[in-house]
């Protein structure tokens, strides 16, 4: 069986349980002052690899290098990432308000793929602050590797993978051969809580810095965000005292 | 019989229960059907027997009534009864939607607590709107002499905030308006019928919180905290109601509206009256307004468990808890293994458990600040510390709000897991933190000598926990069944423990029903008898919620 080298990629989104406003600018949403954490797809992600380790054996896994593309606090996600058992960590920097496209994010990751090598890619299958669902796909395109999108379940077998997809109509299962990209979906695993001896290791864990000069790469947006608004508040209903008032009310509504 | 019907009924085919039903009502009650509206009653079918009323209803309807349990009260002769006019005068006051009367099903949920310990014989629920129907309401009732109990979520756990005999519930659901907030001194006025979580989702959004939070916040209402004086999970950090507390409106026992709803966060200026009030649990007035200072919402939170291996190292934990995190520390509470066996069993599904292996007890901090970067500076030193130590065994780090809020959800899933589990016998006690945890030893030692604790046996488990930061031991008793002699064998054996340890047989929960009796554990007579007098003086009809709080 080939020996699996696996990166993950992990992003930097406003936290799931936060509850989000609109900028006062209508431009973005807020995100100053506000909890982040590692985008859930991608903490999925880093789980399956530390559960294909775990059933495949330490020996036919090499290496889980963690991978970020974000402003300097993306740190604290690749710390995240360690401490659930991840060996070592690269961050691309970029300045804090630089927003990056998936096609951007992509080509970094390219150049990063073709220094480390490795053959297995794991990437959420999108981040819950843009729902784009393009990266992982992006990035076979670039590469010209097979991909396996929205994977509820991955198995090793030899150098192939099998990976059941959850689809519109269903579940499919497909078969490919290493190196190939895989995108998790929801239930692919459950994440762990990471322990705190783990969270000691992983401060003693490498984490190499680069920055996107380093990368000939144009992140000009390609897209202009004109406004955000927030959906329209429901309003709110009337409370009625007897039936009639009701059959009244509807007919009034022209519901009836 | 009404047990024979009731194990028998799910037996019967649809036509026979309908048969069944009329033929077992038929001497009691009028126009009875399944789901029929029942007319609104004139007052001779109040005096039908509710429990034949109740008998398709459901769960609520096993509950057996106070009045029968506890012989030793009864119900004072001075107080008058609900009559027609009564009831007239009422709806000329409220409308009739804000009314409950003559529907046993509708008064079931305010005649009985959350426990499902308590149940009482009202007759009459009444819900106003504003403060100056409370005051009409009131004022009535006192030249009357009926009987009331003030009720907010009917969360209580003491048994305070549902009648004994046929008090009138007086409800404040629907007082729920939030009157006022200013962004500069973080001060809140509201009505007393506001929903604890309601509110501090209204401040989040301003960056503010409550300054109190507990497990019933989705239901409880902050009149009902007042009254209670209640404590929970954030007293640590934020002080208890007597200091956060601004303001209060409340409704004397005659009608008067003592207005006292300031902003002001200092005012020296004569006795502090509203502190009668706080914890005083309807005994001397209702409160239908509040004003309350409100602090910064955190904007870092870390939540942490950690398992520890002694009651000696969860001690220790804690006074490092205070030298190393010191301001940020905002919640300590602990739990025992037995505790994290119901949790598995009925709320957190064991795959979800955080920690891998079983500790006999188990720590949850949490730590609040404005500047994440120093939060997590000092909580990563601590815990390198106690690892290092050897303090505790092990624990997890919540790595987004979602992990924290499951650990969270377990310690605030305890009491509902307790109930779940059965009829759950339950002390709140403050005590010196040393002791704590040997009364918790103690009383299994007891009880099993006893032979009543064990597989089978009428006692299924003995919980420890609670708020330590605070000194403040929940110890819940898991029975099959309320029964004398199971009280019995508890009480008060455990008050006396506590009052021989220097502690207080109320923490934070109240005397209420459950407690009154047992007041001289914790107070000397010469206190008791200044309570007294005040009562007698704000209150000379004893109307208000009688039977409860103050000893005979």
């Amino acid at each position: 069986m080939t020996v699996l080298k696996i990166l993950v990629g992990c992003k930097r989104v406003i936290d799931f349980a936060v509850k989000i406003r609109v900028n006062s600018a209508r431009t973005a949403v807020e995100t100053a002052d506000i909890k982040h954490s590692l985008n859930p797809f991608d903490e999925i992600g880093v789980q399956e690899a530390i559960n294909l380790r775990e059933v495949l054996g330490k020996d036919k896994v090499s290496e889980i290098i963690a991978l970020t593309c974000g402003p300097s606090k993306s740190q604290e996600q690749l710390r995240t990432a360690l401490a659930m058992g991840a060996d070592r960590a690269i961050h691309v920097e970029t300045s804090k308000d630089q927003t990056l496209e998936p096609l951007n994010v992509a080509k970094i990751f390219k150049a990063i793929i073709e220094k480390e090598n490795p053959n297995l890619v794991i990437l959420g299958k999108q981040a819950i602050d843009d729902d784009s669902n393009q990266t992982g796909q992006m990035l076979a395109g670039l590469l010209n590797w097979p991909q396996a999108t929205f994977a509820s379940k991955v198995e090793i077998d030899k150098d192939s993978i099998t990976v059941t997809r959850e689809v519109d109509g269903g579940l499919e299962t497909i078969r490919s051969k290493l190196p190939a990209i895989v995108t998790t979906d929801l239930r692919l695993n459950e994440p762990k809580f990471v322990t705190l001896p783990n969270i000691m290791k992983a401060r003693k864990k490498p984490l190499t810095k680069f920055s996107l000069q380093d990368f000939d790469i144009d992140v000009t947006p390609r897209l202009e965000t004109i406004s955000v608004t927030e959906p329209t508040t429901r309003k709110s209903g009337t409370k009625v005292d007897s039936v009639d008032d009701l059959i009244s009310k509807l007919k009034s509504a022209g519901a009836l | 019989m009404r047990n024979f019907v009731l194990r028998n009924f799910q037996c019967l085919s649809f036509l026979s229960r309908k048969a069944l039903f009329r033929s077992i009502l038929k001497n009691h009650v009028r126009n009875v059907g399944f789901g029929l509206e029942r007319k609104h009653k004139s007052y001779s079918t109040l005096n039908q027997d509710p429990k034949a009323a109740s008998v398709y209803t459901h769960k609520n309807a096993e509950v057996s009534f106070t009045a029968d349990k506890y012989l030793n009260l009864k119900r004072n002769p001075n107080f008058s009864e609900l009559t027609q006019e009564d009831i007239t005068f009422f709806q000329s006051v409220l409308p009739s939607n804000n009314i409950i009367v003559g529907n046993e099903d509708d008064l079931l949920p305010y005649n009985i607590d959350w426990m499902r310990k308590y149940r009482g014989k009202s007759k009459l629920i009444v819900r106003p709107k504003t403060t100056k129907q409370i005051s009409e309401i009131l004022k009535y009732c006192n030249d009357r002499r009926l009987a009331v109990v003030p009720q907010g979520g009917n969360t209580g756990l003491v048994g305070g905030g549902v009648p004994v005999f046929d008090e009138i519930v007086i409800s404040t659901n629907n007082l729920n308006k939030i009157r006022s907030f200013d962004h500069l001194s973080g001060s809140l006025i509201c009505d007393g019928g506001c929903i604890l979580e309601n509110l501090d989702n209204y401040l989040a959004e301003k960056g503010f919180m409550m300054p109190l939070d507990l497990g019933a916040k989705g239901s409880c209402q902050i009149g009902g905290n007042v009254a209670t004086n209640a404590g929970g999970l954030r007293l640590l950090r934020y002080g208890s109601l007597h200091g956060s507390v601004l303001g209060l409106e409340v409704v004397l026992p005659d009608g008067t509206v003592l207005d006292n709803l300031v902003t002001l966060r200092k005012d020296n200026t004569g006795y502090d009256i509203k502190q009668l009030f706080i914890g005083s649990e309807g005994t001397l007035g209702i409160i239908a307004g509040v004003s309350i200072q409100t602090p910064r919402k955190p904007k870092a939170v870390n939540v942490v468990l950690l398992g520890s291996n002694s009651f000696e190292k969860v001690q220790e934990t804690f006074i490092r808890a205070k030298d190393e995190l010191t301001e940020i520390l905002s919640a300590f509470e602990f739990w025992d293994a037995n505790s994290v066996k119901l949790i598995q069993a009925h709320i957190v599904q064991g795959s979800k458990f955080p920690l891998d292996t079983n500790y006999p007890f188990y720590i949850l901090i949490e730590v609040s600040g404005s500047n994440k970067v120093h939060n997590d500076e000092k909580l990563s030193s601590f815990l390198e510390n106690l690892l290092e130590n050897q303090i505790v065994g092990d624990g997890v780090v919540a790595q987004d709000e979602t992990q924290a809020k499951v650990i969270w959800a377990i310690r605030e899933g305890i009491p509902e897991a307790c109930n779940k589990a059965g009829s759950v016998y339950k002390y709140d006690l403050s005590m010196p933190l040393e002791c704590m945890y040997k009364l918790v030893e103690d009383l299994r030692r007891k009880l099993m000598d006893a032979g009543v604790y064990g597989k089978d046996l009428p006692i299924n488990n003995v919980i420890g926990f609670g708020h330590i930061g605070d000194g403040n031991l929940h110890l819940n008793v898991s029975a099959q069944n309320y029964t004398p002699e199971i009280t019995a064998l508890i009480e008060p054996w455990i008050y006396e423990w506590t009052e021989k340890h220097n502690g207080s047989i109320s923490a934070e929960h109240g005397l209420g029903l459950m407690k009154a009796e047992y007041l001289r554990y914790s107070k000397s007579s010469s206190m008791i008898n200044i309570m007294k007098k005040i009562k007698k003086e704000l209150d000379p009809n004893g109307i208000m919620n009688p039977y409860k709080f103050l000893p005979d």
